[in-house]
């Protein structure tokens, strides 16, 4: 239904389509696309620089979809991802573009716009040989176009830089032309102005991703060879992989091995995505599409495997980073009775998301739950996001965490670790300084740019967060780029909102990780009367332990009801308390109220907090609500 | 504190009500008489004005319908008193509203009602709540000769400005008044309400108003704290952030204080609000922390007891309708204008036995426990329990041969408390009631 759908649209072909020539059974005959007539790029940007519009455009252009008002974020399909602007999911879309007399098959690979998804950046990038990298002409250059174009320059891929929305009143396309020249140092003359929105220059960006993105290598002579860049679930059919094919081709009905497992499979299914799924015969090197061989478990269809005919091995290609956790957060649900349905939920939404690292976790006071793992903060946003929206369900989330490292020193614990350093994410396995040479915490290189009238502000903003400047460039006469060495953990929870709101929103921030650096880190223990509270006990910076400790005891002093007894709470390194509040007891708790007789309010209020006492957990002697927890872990709301 | 049989109305209601022996009932009794006997409630709602603290059910009337409401008052007493099949009435209480705005006569013509359909004594305690105005104070005789044996004299506060403030209708010269006439004709007999934690009252002004109080008070007190209710003026002016209410330390202070300064003057605390001394506590209140009947009449007024009258076998909470006009029309169509029904589990009853009881200084004593669960007693119920002993080391609660209750201490915390029995009595009797189907 969906490939018929798609046909339809071809009614609405403009003058630049031409319909590509299909077979006999109305698929499309790809043989007739060699290698120097395809194209396989992608669109990278700033958030809202108008990546997807232009996607429209380009998918309009080639009628690849019927030209509507309809037609925004096509390529968006996820609710989180129109409503943020963003992507996060990679799509592809395979064009058909006459140019010159010929015509071409231009495979618009989607990518993630943020770093966080940079794992999924590489992949879409890995299956590409040039990017359009677009730039708002009224904003200028941003901290993801910079990471995004470090990227793209590290892939060695061609860069055509796209300077978009050049109807806006406030556009300086001048500007930012050598913007991209300063900072990026592309030539100016290779910028080409668009409006993305109006169709304004359009068909000059396809020209020049026929003429100055290079074909892909390979050739169809080859042993078949292909690349798995992305892969989906599908109740029905089991894991869609998207496949780049590096050289040879493969048929439907082909015996498959995945070089990363050695299992063979086959192929039951191939095909364009343009970008609904559109069935072919055969895909031909160069080419791009997707794959349906029988594969149960998106882990079957490693990104960045390689797929080869069965009896016809080949050198695999290089693989893939393995995406790593940097961010880690405990998710429960806010009723224990809705674990079975979060636990569905959540198996569900990671079949597609395979960066998420899912641990089970069980906390004292918020139940049974789960460890996630997250590439980055928006990452692990945009999954909460999606839990709640697509599934329904509504989590406690814990203030994120960063993995923090060990050197150990003890020759007993080495051995038994197996290796020297470990790496350390909940707060109770974190190993004595006794034991201990040194403790590690992840960086990150942090890029900022903002308008030079806020430097200062965020400068010490930066320097707060325990940063060390690593340059500092003016990109024009008014923008400043900065970039920053920073602990992870001082980013992960409020800097990005501090830093827009000191800046009024000017300020854009990015960030790359930058490996471990030696750091004074501390457990902090929080105890009620004198009874350390396990959930609560954190790993932190020798510096920050002491606003992080009082911080943490005034929320639990707001949080948890008086009692007939006095409860101190604290914050304690070790045996040295540094912090403490104290929750004064009750002198009086009663009602001196004549009832009249009427005990049924008073009744149905008792009953209610000793409902809400069986709910509590015990610390020692004291009662602890649920909600003290969740005020003190919960990741606060903005 | 034998009075003299006084006036006509007197000897007219002696002749029609039934004498009975047993008005104090003692425990050895107390089993039978459970649903035989009751306390018996008569709301009032009508006022002249509103206090700004209030949100008791009270109306200020539009026009005179005292005609009316003493007719369905007398019906809807009748009604319950059928229903219920008590044979004595224990007490009688009529609280309002202003129930001294009443004609002494409809007092008169109620407890007249009563003594026809169950035994009422009388020797035993008829209440009525006096707003200490200039009208209440000149009705007071006929009150008590209405049968009136006790009076309740809502003093709240012996300072000028406050009783202002809080839109009450009287000067303190005119409580100080009020409360002499009363025991003029009620000696021994005559309780103050007294109000502490307002908002313009400090810990020295109360030190000054309770010893003032002191010197002019009969053998009863009642200590109530201003509590902020929704729908009050006064609540209001909180919101606006015309009027603060006082720290809760210091209320606590107050209330200790005052319980300290009427112990040192000879009275005994019994309950939480409530104090006395020469055996002058009030009996028809006592009533309810044993967790006797009462039957409530009156607009909004609340009764507990076993309707026997139409084959009933539970305890039922029952609350009759609110609006007085509306209560008014049920009245005078079906004889009552019970509103809501709600048949007590047996769970239900133990507690509002418990919560009600630990109010009592005494608490609650084996026998007294035993009345309504006789299968399961307090150490069976609390003597396992973790919490309750954490209760006991703590020096907060008590619990011995006498039963259990709470300590000096103890009591100012009853609320904090509360839970923790009440999680304990709920978590046994439902594995109680398990056990109980196992064997079945």
């Amino acid at each position: 239904m969906k490939a018929g759908r798609h046909f339809s649209c071809y009614r609405f072909s403009r003058v630049l389509l031409s319909v590509p020539q299909t077979d006999t059974r109305g698929s499309v005959d790809l043989s007739k696309f060699p290698v120097d007539r395809i194209r396989n790029f992608c669109i990278v940007a700033h958030i809202d620089h108008g990546k997807s519009t232009l996607a429209d455009r380009l998918l309009e252009m080639t009628g690849a979809i019927a030209k509507t008002e309809k037609n925004k974020q096509v390529l968006d399909k996820l609710q989180v991802e129109r409503e943020r602007g963003i992507t996060v999911k990679a799509q592809t879309a395979s064009l058909f573009y006459h140019h010159k007399g010929q015509q071409y098959l231009l495979n618009l690979i989607d990518t993630p716009g943020h770093v966080d998804f940079s794992y999924e950046v590489s992949r879409s990038l890995s299956a590409c040989q040039g990017v359009l990298l677009i730039v708002d002409a009224n904003q200028g250059i941003q901290a993801q176009t910079v990471a995004n174009f470090y990227l793209a320059f590290e892939a060695q891929l061609a860069i055509i830089p796209v300077i978009n929305k050049i109807d806006l009143k406030n556009a300086d396309p001048d500007r930012v032309e050598s913007q991209i020249e300063k900072v990026l140092d592309i030539p100016k003359e290779e910028c080409i102005r668009i409006s993305a929105k109006l169709g304004m220059n359009v068909e000059k960006v396809l020209q020049a991703v026929v003429e100055r993105i290079p074909p892909p290598t390979g050739s169809i002579d080859e042993p078949f060879k292909a690349l798995v860049f992305d892969s989906n679930f599908d109740h029905y059919r089991g894991v869609v992989a998207n496949i780049a094919v590096v050289g040879g081709r493969v048929n439907k009905g082909d015996k498959i091995v995945s070089a990363h497992l050695g299992k063979t499979y086959e192929v039951n299914e191939l095909g364009l995505l343009r970008p609904d799924e559109h069935p072919t015969q055969k895909l031909f090197a160069g080419q791009v599409g997707y794959m349906v061989a029988g594969m149960k478990d998106v882990k079957e269809a490693q990104i960045g495997d390689t797929l080869h005919l069965q009896n016809q091995p080949v050198e695999a290609l290089p693989g893939f980073k393995p995406a790593k956790a940097m961010v880690f957060a405990g998710m429960y649900p806010v009723d224990q009775s809705e674990y079975p349905a979060l636990r569905s939920a959540m198996e569900r939404l990671t079949l597609n998301d395979s960066s998420v690292t899912v641990q089970k976790d069980s906390s004292l006071a918020l139940g049974a739950g789960w460890r996630l793992g997250f590439l980055g903060l928006l990452h692990m946003e945009v999954f909460n996001q999606r839990l709640e929206q697509e599934y329904n369900a509504s989590v406690i989330i814990t203030a994120p965490t960063v993995p923090y490292k060990a050197v150990l020193s003890s020759a007993r614990l080495i051995k038994e670790h197996g290796s020297e350093e470990i790496t350390i994410v909940n707060p109770a396995h974190f190993p004595d300084r006794s034991v201990v040479a040194e403790y590690l915490e992840p960086m990150v290189l942090g890029t900022i740019l903002a308008p030079d009238a806020y430097t200062g502000k965020i400068m010490s903003l930066c320097l707060n967060r325990r940063a060390v400047q690593k340059n500092m460039v003016y990109i024009d006469d008014q923008r400043v780029m900065m970039k920053y060495l920073f602990p992870l953990n001082e980013i992960v929870v409020d800097f990005y909102d501090l830093l827009k709101s000191l800046s009024s929103g000017y300020a854009s921030f990015d960030y790359e990780n930058a490996g471990y650096q030696a750091a004074d880190l501390i457990k902090m223990d929080i105890l009620l009367n004198g009874q350390p509270v396990e959930e609560l006990t954190t790993i932190i910076h020798r510096t920050r332990s002491y606003s992080s400790g009082k911080a943490m005891c005034e929320r639990l002093k707001e949080s948890i009801p008086r009692q007939m007894f006095e409860i101190a709470v604290q914050a304690a390194i070790g045996s040295k308390v540094i912090a403490r509040e104290t929750i004064k007891p009750y002198r009086k708790n009663v009602l001196a109220k004549c009832y009249g007789g009427d005990i049924t309010r008073k009744m149905k209020l008792l009953k209610k907090q000793a409902e809400g006492k069986k709910k509590m957990r015990r610390v020692g002697n004291v009662d602890v609500p649920k909600d003290a927890f969740i005020s003190v872990l919960k990741r606060k709301e903005k | 504190m034998r009075r003299a049989l006084p006036a006509a109305s007197r000897v007219l209601s002696c002749r029609l009500r039934r004498f009975s022996t047993d008005i104090v009932t003692e425990d050895v009794s107390a089993s039978n008489n459970l649903t035989k006997e009751a306390s018996l409630y008569v709301h009032w709602p009508y006022c002249l004005r509103r206090c700004t603290y209030c949100n008791f059910n009270k109306y200020v009337p539009k026009d005179n319908n005292g005609h009316v409401m003493a007719e369905c008052l007398q019906r809807e007493t009748e009604t319950l008193l059928q229903l219920s099949q008590v044979s004595c009435i224990t007490s009688v209480f009529f609280g309002g509203g202003t129930p001294s705005l009443a004609p002494p006569s409809t007092i008169s013509i109620i407890l007249e009602t009563i003594s026809k359909h169950a035994s009422l004594h009388d020797q035993a305690e008829v209440t009525l709540e006096v707003n200490p105005t200039l009208e209440g104070r000149s009705k007071l005789v006929d009150f008590h000769h209405a049968g009136v044996n006790r009076f309740s004299i809502g003093v709240q506060s012996l300072q000028d400005e406050d009783l202002k403030r809080l839109g009450r209708d009287h000067s303190s010269a005119e409580a100080l008044q009020c409360i002499r006439e009363a025991r003029r004709l009620c000696p021994g007999r005559v309780s103050v309400d007294v109000m502490f934690g307002r908002p313009s009252q400090t810990f020295e002004s109360w030190e000054v108003e309770l010893s003032e109080l002191l010197q002019v008070c009969d053998d009863h007190v009642s200590l109530y704290q201003l509590t902020l209710e929704r729908g009050t003026q006064l609540f209001k002016q909180v919101q606006g952030g015309n009027v603060t209410m006082l720290d809760e330390e210091v209320v606590s202070e107050m209330y200790q204080h005052a319980r300290k300064t009427l112990h040192q003057h000879g009275f005994q605390q019994y309950e939480v609000s409530n104090f006395a001394r020469n055996k002058s506590g009030s009996l028809h209140n006592l009533s309810y922390w044993k967790g006797r009947q009462y039957i409530g009449v009156g607009p909004g007024a609340h009764g507990r007891f076993v309707p026997l009258g139409e084959g009933g076998v539970s305890r039922e909470a029952r609350t009759q309708t609110l609006e007085p006009d509306v209560w008014i029309r049920e009245v005078q169509e079906r004889g009552h204008g019970t509103r809501r029904r709600i048949q007590l589990s047996h769970l239900q009853l133990l507690e509002e036995v418990l919560v009600m009881g630990m109010r009592m200084t005494k608490g609650i004593n084996h026998k007294h426990w035993e009345l309504f669960s006789p299968v399961l007693g307090l150490n069976e119920i609390f003597g396992v329990s973790v919490g309750v002993r954490e209760l006991l080391q703590s020096g907060h609660l008590i619990m011995d041969d006498r039963g259990l209750r709470c300590s000096w201490d103890g009591l100012a915390v009853l609320d904090s408390i509360l839970p923790v029995l009440l999680v304990e009595l709920e978590r046994i009797l439902l594995a109680d009631t398990r056990r109980f189907f196992l064997v079945v």
